[in-house]
């Protein structure tokens, strides 16, 4: 079950090798984000090379991962971009909206109530599982963990409205 | 000697402490089910229980994680053996013969096995570890800033070379690791770097934040949507006792496992990994019957788990000796302990020796703890692949939200984890390996304070660099790992190392 290394992806059956293979596309958002973070210095003291600044080495380091992404995208290999499947995507994508939620409420509605809200979506709404489960399932987690972690080990964890 | 052994005695009247005894068991336990977990390795358990350690002494703390390492490790086998399905990435290998065996009924045995393997290569390692971390300690009081970068940039040049996927893709994640590690605070002249008026930042990205998203919340994210829990196979308690033949070809896998292992472990790199691989290629190798690898050849199962155990105490050992990372693991531990006001570094074992004695004399006593937990318990441990995946990931989901949020109190580390989950989740599917990310972005304010530190005493000379033997040596050592893999790219070195030990191809 684990994926390490880029699971899900399969030998394409075309003998022919295509463009849009996964490292290109990786190299060329290697390429963009070390071509911006070396924008970005521009705002910072460059120094010079022998008494660098604090702009010198994110420079340095954006130009290192902007020439290891044109590498990264001239290099053959890797799965085509059409053999990597994305099946999981749209459960992924509501794993990541429920986080987001709850990195925007944590400090507004509390822990309790956050994990609650979060740990029912996961298990009610994207899992689909029966009312009771998920309530239960939940209240546990949100609570549970709030008395584990505050209650008996002072873990500092937001309170909301009602003191929850 | 005498004073090595003074120092372990000191260690075993901190270790015995009931406290501490404690909760080196309940890390041990806790280690097991998180190893026993399909896709929540060594790194994503250790993060995720952080905040379990604030409320503790530096030395609970380290010791508890240190259990929840090495305990993960252990647990890591034996769903491999039993289910074909790696509890971590170390115990890939082991899936082969491993579960070979238990098809011929012989899984209870390849479980008794791996558990003495890994206890015989634990227990020599630590001694390994415990005569090794001392005298490097006295020798990096001798390191200068000038030493400290080189030795960065070796570890870093190494931990790509040793990596499984192309050099290229491992450079550009450990640079992309180093960039990170700008964020905030510029130490040497106190300018904002990307901070973009986010306060939280200005301490920069968390260690704990990008490690749980990268390795832990991305996992989540490449299984969501899994069918349902896999049949479980429970051994029977008289299965657990192998043969006497088994036992006799384990000696050998043990002993070699144990020395290969403890040896990468001290290299920079996801070494538990790599360890177990070169093992089992060494093994296979050395058989009078290497056809029988990949049939249930005991040799493929006791080899590996002795070897990615051992590896895991020589990562320990550049982390007490020196205060320098090996690896993503060493450095959320180094993280823990300096939560509690403990400098790392090669003053570490002078200034704290209860803390790191009380480390390595648990070590012995988590050893024993795990193999006496790990044989009747099995069938427990296993339990916890029943519980449905629907409702285990969202288990997950919370633990790593409460982590993340509890290490600052800060919700800007929730979202940092959830950019990192989600990056992490992309460049997994496209075969990018996460280790160097972390590594560099632990690495990069100390490289970039060396550097200054080096140019500040040369006056702005990079001579000083080629004046100085030791960091001239491992300069020499990185360029010449450089110029090996740029070799391996152009295609005249196809079947290098890596290769041979089933780490996949080498072109850059």
């Amino acid at each position: 079950m684990s994926s390490e290394g880029g699971g899900g992806s399969e030998a394409a059956a075309d003998t022919k090798p295509a463009f849009w293979t996964g490292g290109r596309v990786a190299g060329l958002v290697l390429i963009a984000a070390g071509a911006v973070a070396s924008a970005e210095t521009r705002s910072l003291p460059l120094g010079t090379l022998g008494h660098p600044g604090p702009g010198y080495t994110p420079l340095v380091y954006g130009l290192i991962l902007l020439i290891l992404g044109v590498v990264v995208a001239l290099g053959r290999g890797g799965p085509t971009l059409g053999s990597v499947r994305w099946g999981e995507l749209r459960h992924a994508a509501m794993i990541l909206g429920s986080i987001a939620f709850a990195a925007l409420m944590l400090d507004r509605l509390g822990y309790r109530l956050t994990m609650l809200a979060l740990a029912a979506f996961l298990v009610g709404a994207v899992e689909r599982r029966p009312a009771l489960p998920t309530a239960l399932v939940a209240l546990g987690l949100s609570f549970g963990t709030h008395f584990v972690f505050w209650t008996l080990l002072r873990v500092p964890l937001p309170a909301g409205p009602f003191g929850l | 000697m005498i004073d090595t052994l003074n120092s372990l005695a000191l260690g075993f009247s901190v270790a015995l402490q009931p406290t501490v005894l404690f909760y080196a068991v309940l890390g041990c336990v806790v280690g097991t089910m998180v190893g026993v977990l399909p896709g929540l390795g060594p790194l994503a358990g250790i993060s995720l229980l952080l905040p379990l350690s604030f409320g503790l002494t530096p030395t609970t703390a380290i010791v508890l994680l240190g259990g929840i390492y090495y305990g993960a490790m252990y647990g890591g086998s034996t769903t491999s053996i039993l289910m074909r399905i790696p509890g971590e990435a170390a115990s890939v290998i082991t899936c082969v013969d491993g579960h070979a065996m238990t098809l011929k009924g012989r899984g209870g045995a390849a479980l008794a096995i791996a558990a003495l393997g890994s206890f015989v290569a634990g227990s020599l390692s630590v001694v390994a570890l415990m005569l090794l971390a001392p005298p490097l300690a006295s020798v990096a009081l001798k390191f200068g800033p000038p030493e400290y970068t080189a030795l960065m940039l070796l570890g870093l040049i190494v931990l790509s070379y040793m990596s499984s996927g192309p050099m290229a893709k491992t450079l550009a994640m450990a640079a992309l690791g180093l960039l990170l590690g700008t964020v905030g605070i510029d130490v040497m002249s106190g300018f904002h770097r990307f901070t973009y008026g986010v306060t939280d930042l200005a301490d920069g990205l968390g260690v704990v934040p990008v490690a749980v998203g990268l390795f832990g919340l991305s996992e989540i994210l490449l299984v969501a949507g899994a069918a349902a829990p896999p049949q479980v196979y429970k051994p029977r308690l008289r299965e657990l006792v192998p043969s006497r033949e088994e036992l006799r070809r384990s000696v050998g896998p043990c002993l070699r496992g144990s020395a290969l292992g403890f040896l990468i472990g001290i290299v920079p790199g996801s070494a538990h990994i790599i360890s177990s691989f070169v093992s089992y290629g060494v093994e296979k190798r050395l058989s009078r019957h290497p056809e029988q690898f990949g049939q249930g050849a005991v040799e493929g199962v006791a080899g590996p788990e002795s070897a990615n155990n051992a590896a895991a105490s020589g990562a320990f050992v550049p982390m007490l000796a020196l205060g320098l990372p090996s690896g993503p693991v060493p450095a959320v531990l180094l993280a823990a302990i300096m939560v509690h006001g403990v400098a790392p570094g090669p003053l570490l074992m002078d200034q704290h020796p209860h803390l790191v004695w009380g480390f390595i004399a648990s070590m012995y006593i988590g050893n024993v703890v795990l193999l006496i937990l790990n044989l009747p318990l099995v069938g427990l441990f296993v339990n916890v692949l029943r519980i449905p995946y629907s409702y285990l990931y969202p288990t997950i989901v919370v633990f790593c939200v409460l982590g993340v949020y509890a290490v600052n109190a800060s919700a800007v580390d929730v979202w940092i984890m959830l950019a990192m989950g989600a990056a992490g989740y992309a460049l997994r599917k496209l075969g990018f390996d996460m280790a160097p990310v972390v590594l560099g972005l632990i690495l990069s304010p100390m490289l970039e304070m060396s550097l200054g530190q080096s140019l500040a005493m040369s006056g702005g000379s990079y001579a000083i660099f080629f004046q100085r033997p030791i960091a001239l040596t491992m300069l020499a050592a990185a360029s010449a790992l450089l110029a090996l893999s740029l070799r391996d790219a152009a295609g005249y070195g196809r079947r290098g190392w890596r290769a041979r030990a089933g780490l996949g191809p080498t072109q850059g």
